[in-house]
């Protein structure tokens, strides 16, 4: 009998292995890296200085915070944007839809997902640039005068980053909503509760742990984005993944870089954590849920 | 099925919002595709007639995509390394499956959401954190016996290790939900008959994992192949098809034959998903 339970073990152990090697080699190890580093100062030439120096210079530079604010605040719009637009029609998937259409329906939500961000954020710019389709179409129909540029704003950057994380609110929305019985929505209606009871009484609160899930996913994709803002922004668009990058191989400033990369690492992880207390959800209960 | 509407009107409606919807979704991809074939200097407006030269004509200015030696050169990349990582991430994805569905050890909880971390941790940070640990490691092993480790510096070697970060717990999780689904009488029954546990590994529990592994491999390939976050910091001169991509509408502007590249990537990466889907239906009638 002990000879079957050292083989458990023996087992357990070799399972723990790869798992072991891949989150300390290649997650605990490189970030605990990039946090020494961030401490490190250059003071002369090959003489380094342990010191908070590159987060002072990060406090005493309005731009780069400005930027880290902005970059968090934009986040958050597109966050709530894409679970208003991305919560009908995960509920019309899940809840509405008949059986067949539904999974054609899901699939079609996938496709994007199997396309690069490059390859959308390059439709986007044939269609929008001064240039591109809808200008051009305008001009045709007589509704603009001549060519209209649609790159290069906020309002751009922020419909185009919706439309690349909206795959991951829709499909959290929809596992959840799918595990939700019928019968307890047909309980509110026939309890007399209006539409917008029953939604808000019913649904949302069942639908919680899908839409934290969703909301910290797409939050943590969108902050941490780069070719979109890039792309759809150009120069102007102030994305704080532009600063890291600059800093990184523009500057070569290390140091200056992994400052800036632990500072949003810590920032998107503190608003993820405010979420989850306002929301009396954690971690396990969402992201993690199986 | 629900009927929340109660009034025809509200459906019409929620319906044609689902409709505008995606016409939103497909917009962009099909901008993308189009271009690929109007014989024209520019992806643009107007349409000057339909061609295949952005793909096959071996001669400037048109060049097309299959005579484009870089391109090609990206694309060769890309499979490597989209390859290595797909089976790396799939092998350690199976492990990860049996360590979490049937071991049992103190703080599996907390690891289960340590394993689920690295996807939300933002790619550029994943790209910059191993790139500073793995040149820390280089410079120092180079200072103390003068031997240069090119395997650390920027490079094929980086971006699987880069890629292969994030995208095991993808392949973990695939793989978790169908290890979950399995009877765990159907090994017993194969134990009691005389069978080794290597055998019921081998003939029982693999083969009904396979559908699974299979799909979490597609899954990671195309993860892998359009990851550009990551790779963006630890590529070296062998540059993959998407670094390639950008490089050339940044700094050449865009020309109908990257629109050629994304429709054969989206050609591509839509077959791949048409075969993992078969290969997961297959699941249900097993």
């Amino acid at each position: 009998m002990s000879s079957g339970r050292d083989i458990r073990r023996l087992s357990l152990i070799l399972l723990f292995a790869p798992f072991t090697l891949w989150i300390v080699l290649l997650i605990a190890l490189p970030h605990m890296g990039m946090i020494v580093l961030s401490l490190r100062e250059k003071v002369a030439p090959r003489v380094y200085e342990y010191g908070l120096g590159n987060y002072i210079a990060f406090a005493q530079e309005p731009i780069y915070w400005n930027t880290l604010m902005r970059t968090g605040s934009m986040s958050l719009l597109v966050t709530v944007l894409a679970l208003l637009i991305g919560f009908p029609v995960a509920y019309y998937i899940a809840k509405i839809a008949g059986h067949r259409t539904r999974g054609a329906l899901f699939l079609i939500i996938l496709i994007p997902l199997w396309v690069s961000d490059l390859i959308r954020a390059f439709g986007w710019i044939l269609l929008l640039r001064e240039t591109g389709v809808v200008s051009t179409l305008l001009q045709w129909s007589g509704l603009a005068g001549g060519p209209v540029e649609f790159l290069y704003t906020d309002a751009t950057v922020v419909m185009g980053l919706v439309y690349t994380v909206i795959l991951f609110m829709i499909v959290p929305l929809v596992s959840t909503l799918d595990g939700m019985d019928n019968a307890m929505i047909e309980a509110g209606y026939n309890l007399g509760g209006s539409g917008f009871t029953v939604l808000r009484r019913i649904i949302i609160p069942y639908a919680m742990p899908g839409i934290v899930s969703g909301c910290i996913v797409t939050f943590m994709l969108t902050a941490g984005s780069y070719l979109t803002p890039i792309l759809l922004g150009g120069k102007n668009s102030s994305w704080f993944t532009e600063q890291i990058y600059d800093q990184f191989i523009t500057r070569y400033n290390w140091e200056s870089g992994a400052a800036f990369g632990f500072l949003l690492l810590a920032f998107t992880s503190l608003v993820v954590w405010i979420g989850l207390k306002l929301s009396g959800q954690t971690l396990a209960s969402t992201v993690a849920r199986s | 099925m629900i009927d929340t509407s109660r009034s025809g009107l509200f459906l019409i409606g929620y319906r044609l919002y689902l409709a505008a919807f995606f016409v939103f979704l497909a917009a962009p991809l099909v901008a993308a595709g189009t271009f690929a074939f109007n014989d024209s200097l520019f992806p643009a407006l107007p349409w000057q007639g339909f061609t295949l030269d952005w793909f096959f004509s071996d001669s400037e200015p048109k060049l097309g995509m299959f005579h484009d030696r870089r391109l090609l050169r990206g694309l060769y990349y890309s499979f490597v390394i989209a390859s290595f990582v797909s089976l790396l991430s799939v092998f350690v994805g199976t492990c990860n499956a049996f360590l979490f569905v049937r071991g049992t050890f103190r703080g599996k909880n907390a690891l289960y959401i340590v394993m689920v971390l690295p996807l939300v941790i933002p790619g550029v940070i994943l790209g910059i954190s191993i790139l500073v640990l793995a040149s820390t490691v280089a410079n120092s092993i180079e200072r103390a016996t003068g031997i240069e480790l090119s395997i650390l510096r920027p490079g094929i070697a980086l971006v699987v290790l880069g890629q292969f970060s994030f995208i095991t717990t993808i392949t973990s999780l695939v793989i978790i939900a169908r290890l979950r689904k399995f009877d765990i009488a159907m090994e017993e029954a194969a134990l009691n008959l005389g069978a080794s546990r290597a055998r019921v590994l081998a003939t029982v529990t693999l083969p009904f994992l396979r559908p699974a592994m299979i799909a979490a491999g597609i899954v990671a390939f195309l993860v892998s192949f359009e990851n550009f976050n990551t790779t963006l910091f630890l590529v070296g001169s062998e540059a993959p098809l998407t670094v390639t991509m950008y490089d050339r509408m940044v700094k050449v502007g865009s020309t109908p034959v990257l629109n050629a590249v994304s429709f054969v990537l989206m050609l591509g990466s839509g077959l791949l998903a048409l075969v993992s889907i078969a290969v997961q239906r297959d699941k249900s009638t097993t």
